[in-house]
């Protein structure tokens, strides 16, 4: 199966999905109907699974999930990728972050059939075998975390940060950052491990 | 019991003192003590995990043939079921159990049903599908209605709302009265405080499955596996041994994951109707409206002081709410830090309709402090007494003295008159101060076995559990500093209710009280291969030492570990210890200081701070590296509560209106300070390593330190938190 054309579905059969998501509320599961009926208008898909294709950490997947699944549901769900969390599920925490062709996003925010013919990074596809990334090193020396739960996001933003800005200043560490939380605050340590692997670069 | 010699103190002041240590332990540490791993900046064992996402937390666990469970929340304040239809909700797609929570709703967000489906989505369809039958009732969820005499009783019958009185050995209001008339200055503030959430960014939650043989095992977010265990055992009225509590990794604890919460046995319940695994674990929202909060205060403080700049009154009158629990006491460091002659407590809870409270890092203190911490600047202000000069004066701690010295020096106290300003007239800066204190002992009764395998692998299993302070960690040092090995070669097993007792993780109790108990087990079990290998050596049991990864005889002969233990006789030596009482030892509390610089936007009232000086002490320090980082996260958390969080409800409904990450902040990346940590090493004598807990102290001081600091920079103070760029503008005139 190739990026390119993961499953049968045309890009038009996918507007057609989240148009039906959108008309039809299937986002909260109800039908409009209220009769416990869950199908969609016509020309949609769903609510039942479909399949699906999606390239995460360079290999490709075949995934059956309802259209209303998010990305970061069937990353964790169906792909046994637990290392992006569900924190806030509504796209203000950065627990989920991962890569989809470069860009972090919260995977919370995005329907997994939106990420159909896209590159997922996710951080269980960073180390090489045991050699870790650069900033999942300067995590370790660093201490750039305490409980770790929001750590794979806060690695994955590091990178995309670091990916398009090679030597941030301490200011665009901070903006780069800003959409990932922390409750334990080990901010200061995370923003030493974002300057020390920009460096180890 | 063994008499020892031990010398206590800090540098710079350190005394001889003789304490009883039990005789099986090994010496206690002292200042003396010459230590090759404990004391040093060393990284995480379980950090390739935690940045790889091969750490599992409860919500990663999946089990096979596991369901989804969701509960269905109150929408009332205050509301009585009649009926709870769960028929509809059991025909939905892929629903395997519905059932009844509770019929009683006292706050917006109480569990009243609960049911288990194959996907999440599933089960969210059919909480939906759940029909109530509601009786809506009268709610009171504002604090000073609820103390109205025809208030809504929240919970019925006579019950009064409010519940307080005079705290024991307290002075009278006549006392008061008459101390503060005789004063030289005296001040009369009320201090105003939130309600705040925990939000650790793991929600609380359990996954349970039944075993063939009717026990139990329950995966759980928990800082409590055997208060969890000892709950669920009561819930389902099995012996303890049948319920099994496992915690590998947690995602945040600061106090609302001490003890059993509803989740746990609901999820178990739940397994148990639907014969299948379940997890539950809690929503955002659901964490907001019932997964615990600090309480709120209203704190009269009126204090007064005599010529000399020496406390003559401390007399606190309070109150606040912590939903239907109480609670809200808040003063601890009043009636605690300074030496007073008269000091009154007179404290109430208010029972209203929100949602339980629960125990939050240094609870009381972080709101006692900021009342006290203000009145104090306030006061020294009103005697024209340099702040910190007038808490010297009143304060006996002399660990604290000395901390302010430190702390004044790089917080560049002496120039505090003449702060840089980046934004001419339009900004202002200002420097403020706090004392911190707090317990941290510890407490006996922990335990740990220490197993030493033939082949030189060295186990330690503890069942206490690493809520990210970095807990298995410092047990792998002090194991590794027994045996002379490097903190990776100690495998350490925690987290599970099959390993020997421990307590839960609250109080900054874990580390004093388990470090003791693994630094005996260790030593005992060493014992145990000098007996093995004594013979190799041609020397004494009692003459050989563990460094540098082999084992020494006095004259000099070593044999590398792994052959050591070679000469055990079967397949390990195994040894297990309990932590004795503390010794009486030189100091039983943590003390402390924080500095906070802030720069304060006279047009848009926007507090930024700039720089937090920590000053800590926590007895021993085993790693300065994770030490260091729970004072960061701390000194994080209290300028969160400082500056942005409070839970707000809405009068009217008695919802909650901000239960979400966008409209309750927290501190992220732009709100975070410069943070210089010292840590005062301090050599406390009251176990056999000295070790005492740093995870609530830093947050104690921070709120006041800030408040203190926006008063020096604006001239005027804020007495009511958070510090909102509204309350600023307000002070200012310009709202």
């Amino acid at each position: 199966m190739s990026a390119s054309k993961p499953d049968g579905l045309s890009r038009r059969d996918f507007l057609g999905v989240t148009g039906a998501l959108a008309g039809a509320g299937l986002l909260a599961g109800k039908s409009t109907a209220g009769d416990g009926d869950n199908r969609p208008a016509a020309g949609g898909l769903g609510p039942d699974p479909v399949k699906f294709g999606l390239r995460v950490n360079g290999k490709d997947h075949e995934v059956a999930a309802e259209p209303r699944a998010t990305l970061l549901d069937v990353l964790r769900d169906s792909l046994d990728l637990t290392g992006a969390k569900k924190a806030c599920d509504r796209g203000e925490c950065g627990a989920c972050t991962v890569l989809v062709d470069g860009k972090a996003v919260y995977a919370c925010m995005m329907l997994a059939l939106q990420a159909r013919g896209r590159e997922i990074r996710t951080v269980e596809g960073l180390a090489k075998g045991e050699d870790l990334h650069a900033v999942q090193a300067a995590f370790i020396e660093h201490d750039g975390y305490q409980c770790g739960f929001c750590t794979p996001g806060q690695v994955m933003a590091t990178v995309a940060l670091l990916e398009k800005t090679p030597s941030p200043s301490g200011d665009q560490i901070r903006a780069g950052l800003c959409g990932n939380l922390c409750r334990c605050a080990a901010y200061n340590r995370i923003f030493d491990a974002a300057a020390a692997a920009s460096k180890a670069k | 019991m063994a008499k020892r010699t031990l010398r206590v103190g800090y540098p710079g002041n350190y005394r001889e003192i003789e304490v009883d240590s039990p005789d099986a332990e090994p010496a206690p540490w002292d200042a003396d003590s010459k230590l090759a791993v404990v004391g040093k900046r060393s990284p995480r064992l379980e950090g390739a995990d935690k940045v790889t996402g091969k750490a599992k937390y409860t919500a990663d666990v999946k089990l096979q043939g596991m369901l989804v469970a969701r509960v269905l929340r109150s929408p009332y304040a205050r509301a009585t079921a009649r009926s709870i239809g769960l028929a509809k909700a059991l025909k939905m797609p892929g629903v395997k159990a519905a059932i009844e929570v509770e019929k009683e709703a006292r706050y917006h967000g109480q569990a009243i049903a609960a049911v288990a489906a194959e996907t999440e989505a599933q089960a969210e369809d059919a909480v939906a599908a759940i029909e109530v039958d509601w009786a809506v009732g009268e709610h009171v969820v504002d604090v000073e209605a609820a103390r109205k005499p025809n208030a809504p009783r929240v919970h019925g019958g006579k019950n009064p709302n409010e519940r307080g009185g005079e705290a024991q050995n307290t002075a009278t209001e006549e006392a008061c009265v008459t101390a503060l008339k005789k004063s030289h200055a005296t001040v009369d503030i009320t201090f105003t405080t939130p309600v705040v959430t925990h939000s650790c960014l793991e929600s609380h939650g359990s996954v349970a499955r039944w075993e063939s043989d009717g026990s139990l095992t329950v995966w759980d977010s928990t800082q409590s596996i055997f208060g969890v265990r000892d709950g669920l055992a009561r819930g389902f009225q099995l012996p303890a041994e049948k319920v099994r509590v496992v915690k590998e990794h947690m995602g945040g604890g600061f106090g609302s994951k001490l003890g059993m919460g509803q989740h746990s046995m609901i999820a178990a319940r739940l397994a148990r109707e639907a014969k299948a695994p379940v997890k539950l674990m809690l929503t955002r929202k659901e964490e907001h409206l019932a997964g615990g909060n600090r309480p709120s205060s209203v704190q009269r403080v009126r204090a007064g002081a005599d010529k000399d700049g020496k406390l003559t009154c401390l007399w606190l009158q309070s109150h606040g709410t912590g939903g239907i629990n109480g609670g809200a006491n808040c003063a601890g460091p009043l009636m605690s830090l300074y030496n007073c002659p008269v000091r009154r407590l007179w404290h109430a809870d208010v029972i209203t309709n929100a949602s339980p409270a629960a125990a939050f890092r240094a609870p009381g203190h972080v709101q006692g402090m900021f009342a006290l911490e203000s009145t104090m600047d306030e006061l020294a202000g009103k005697l024209g007494l340099d702040p910190i000069e007038f808490r010297k004066r009143n304060d006996q701690n002399e660990m604290r003295q000395a901390e302010y010295g430190e702390g004044a020096k790089m917080a560049g106290w002496e120039a505090r008159a003449h702060l840089p300003n980046s934004g001419g007239r339009h900004k202002a800066r200002g420097l403020g101060v706090s004392a911190s204190i707090w317990g941290g002992g510890g407490a006996p009764g922990a335990q740990a076995r220490c197993v030493i395998s033939r082949d030189g692998a060295v186990e330690i299993q503890c069942g206490t559990q690493d809520i990210g302070t970095g807990t298995r960690t410092i047990i792998a040092m002090i194991a590794a500093e027994e045996l002379g090995l490097k903190p990776e070669q100690v495998l350490v097993k925690l987290g599970d209710t099959t390993l020997p007792f421990s307590h839960g993780s609250g109080g900054s109790m874990t580390a004093p009280s388990v470090t003791p108990a693994v630094r005996a087990a260790t030593a005992a079990a060493r014992g145990r291969v000098f007996e093995a290998c004594a013979k190799s050596l041609k020397a004494d049991a009692d003459n050989l030492t563990a460094k540098g990864g082999n084992v020494v005889a006095k004259g000099g002969a070593s044999i590398p570990w792994a052959e050591a233990c070679s000469k055990i006789a079967g397949a390990n030596v195994s040894e297990q210890a309990t932590r004795a009482q503390n010794f009486r030892g030189y100091k039983d509390g943590t003390a402390g200081c924080q500095f906070a610089e802030v720069e304060v936007d006279l047009e848009t009232g926007h507090v930024q701070v700039l720089r937090v000086v920590a000053v800590h002490d926590c007895g021993r320090v085993v790693n300065p590296l994770l030490a260091e980082s729970q004072i960061n996260g701390g000194i994080i958390q209290g300028l969160s509560y400082a500056l942005l969080e409070q839970r707000i409800l809405d009068d009217a409904t008695g919802r909650m209106m901000n239960a979400n990450f966008s409209d309750y902040r927290i501190a992220g990346p732009k709100e975070i300070p410069e943070i210089s940590v010292v840590l005062f090493d301090v050599s406390n004598g009251r176990t056999n390593t000295g070790v005492m807990g740093i995870g609530e102290p830093p947050i104690v001081p921070t709120p006041a330190a800030i408040a203190n600091a926006v008063a020096h920079a604006i001239g005027k103070r804020i007495t009511d938190l958070p510090i909102t760029p509204d309350k600023i503008l307000a002070a200012l005139g310009k709202k």
